[in-house]
């Protein structure tokens, strides 16, 4: 059914162990969209990356017939619009916003501060973990009697939170500190346990002894910087 | 339509808010503005908006959508049959947003240090503010308009920063107009729009809020 013209068509630049890139890719294959993946050096970008995403030259880019689009939930809107089999975003507008609000605490809630502790001192590490707490609080509440966030199917807020709350629970493993306990927060906890189960979605992930040295090296990177 | 059933929960100065009375005079939608005193917020506002208590927060017979890119596009999809501000066609869409991204993450952040700060810090956001306003001054051409030849999405993102300008260049002491003079001619095009009018604030004004403000948070 899927043919390699449309495969030449589309190119998705993206590195292996950014959350931003592997959410366009789950949104690719949940449409079954075919695509061809370039993996970007970041410390090395290629002349594509560059004249694709001059503004920001970040990944992940979409490259559509030659177009380029940029901005990992501006990518996914437009995914969602070009391709409307297995839609990630709901039809009605109302629902949509919400929708939309969630993405964008997300990324701008969750994962910023989740960053922030990467850089943090000792004596700031405990703050910044209640504060993720109060953050995903919202999170939890907001999933509370759904099955997934798009309700009885993955949708987008799905697509965008899964590798997200994945990045807190593998640093959570590696360093040994519990950011999101099943105790805390059991609705968050069974819904990445049913995505995990899911083969299209886990597919996504990173190389699990891959993923997890690539992490030990940035943190002992960093630990060389503070000292 | 009564006038109830849409509401906004705003405060004057607000680029954010600008952008929401902007696209909701746009559509000839009338609503209930309601004047939020941040340093004592409402029940209302802490009820529409949990997550954040952050205005603007637009309310649609009772149901809120706050985070004013949010609201623009959700007023562009439930009021379609009018004015639209976004284009229908996906690539055309995703510029759009990719634009009205990069003025929140640049414009915003980068006018607070030019008037929160001295120095080096200011001077070091002067020099990419005025890059981040070439850079759009590019993105617009020869255009009329961010949307083309009628106001969309880009522009309504936009617009509400110029009533900042003045205060930025005085508190930085520089001249938009002397860098972007592309910029400012768009800006005042935007301006004798009857719905950017009637949305934006008196920049001298807002200069004043600014001198408020900084002595509010013991900021020289």
């Amino acid at each position: 059914m899927h043919n390699s013209k449309m495969a030449e068509e589309l190119k998705l630049l993206g590195a292996w162990a950014s959350p931003f890139s592997h959410r366009i890719e789950l949104a690719l294959k949940l449409k079954g969209i075919q695509y061809q993946y370039i993996e970007e050096d970041l410390s090395n970008k290629s002349p594509l990356l560059l004249q694709s995403n001059p503004v920001h030259k970040k990944i992940p880019v979409l490259i559509h017939n030659g177009k380029p689009i940029a901005e990992s939930l501006v990518i996914l809107e437009y995914i969602d619009e070009t391709w409307k089999n297995n839609p990630l975003l709901p039809e009605n507008p109302y629902d949509r916003a919400i929708a939309r609000f969630w993405g964008k605490f997300v990324d701008e809630k969750i994962l910023q501060i989740a960053l922030k502790f990467k850089l943090a001192k000792e004596k700031e590490k405990e703050q910044i973990i209640q504060e993720l707490g109060e953050q995903l609080q919202f999170l939890e509440k907001e999933l509370e009697g759904k099955e997934f966030f798009g309700g009885e199917s993955i949708g987008y807020v799905d697509v965008v939170a899964y590798f997200i709350v994945n990045w807190l629970q593998v640093h959570q493993e590696v360093r040994q500190i519990v950011f999101i306990s099943e105790e805390k927060f059991p609705v968050l906890c069974k819904w990445m346990g049913k995505l995990h189960e899911i083969d299209v979605v886990n597919g996504c992930l990173p190389p699990k002894d891959k993923h997890y040295a690539y992490i030990r090296a940035q943190i002992e990177a960093a630990k060389s910087a503070i000292k | 339509m009564a006038n109830a059933e849409v509401v906004l929960l705003d405060f004057w100065p607000s680029p954010f808010g600008m952008r929401v009375r902007i696209a909701l005079a746009e559509k000839g939608i009338k609503y209930e503005y309601k004047e939020e005193d941040l340093q004592n917020k409402s029940a209302l506002l802490l009820q529409m908006n949990p997550v954040h208590k952050k205005i603007p927060v637009l309310i649609h017979n009772g149901k809120p959508v706050a985070e004013s890119l949010i609201a623009v596009q959700y007023i562009d999809e439930a009021w379609k049959d009018k004015a639209p501000l976004l284009p229908s066609d996906p690539y055309l869409r995703a510029q759009a947003k990719f634009w009205a991204d990069f003025v929140d993450k640049k414009i915003y952040a980068l006018g607070r240090k030019i008037w929160a700060t001295k120095g080096e810090e200011q001077e070091a956001a002067k020099k990419e503010f005025i890059e981040s306003l070439k850079l759009m001054e590019g993105k617009l051409g020869e255009k009329p308009y961010f949307g083309g030849e009628s106001f969309g999405y880009v522009d309504v993102v936009l617009v509400p920063f110029y009533s900042w300008f003045y205060a930025y260049e005085v508190f930085g002491n520089f001249s938009i107009e002397a860098e972007c003079p592309k910029l400012i001619q768009w800006a005042k095009r935007c301006s004798e729009k009857e719905s950017v009018l009637k949305s934006l604030p008196d920049h001298k004004k807002v200069h004043g809020f600014v001198l408020e403000l900084k002595k509010r948070l013991g900021i020289e």
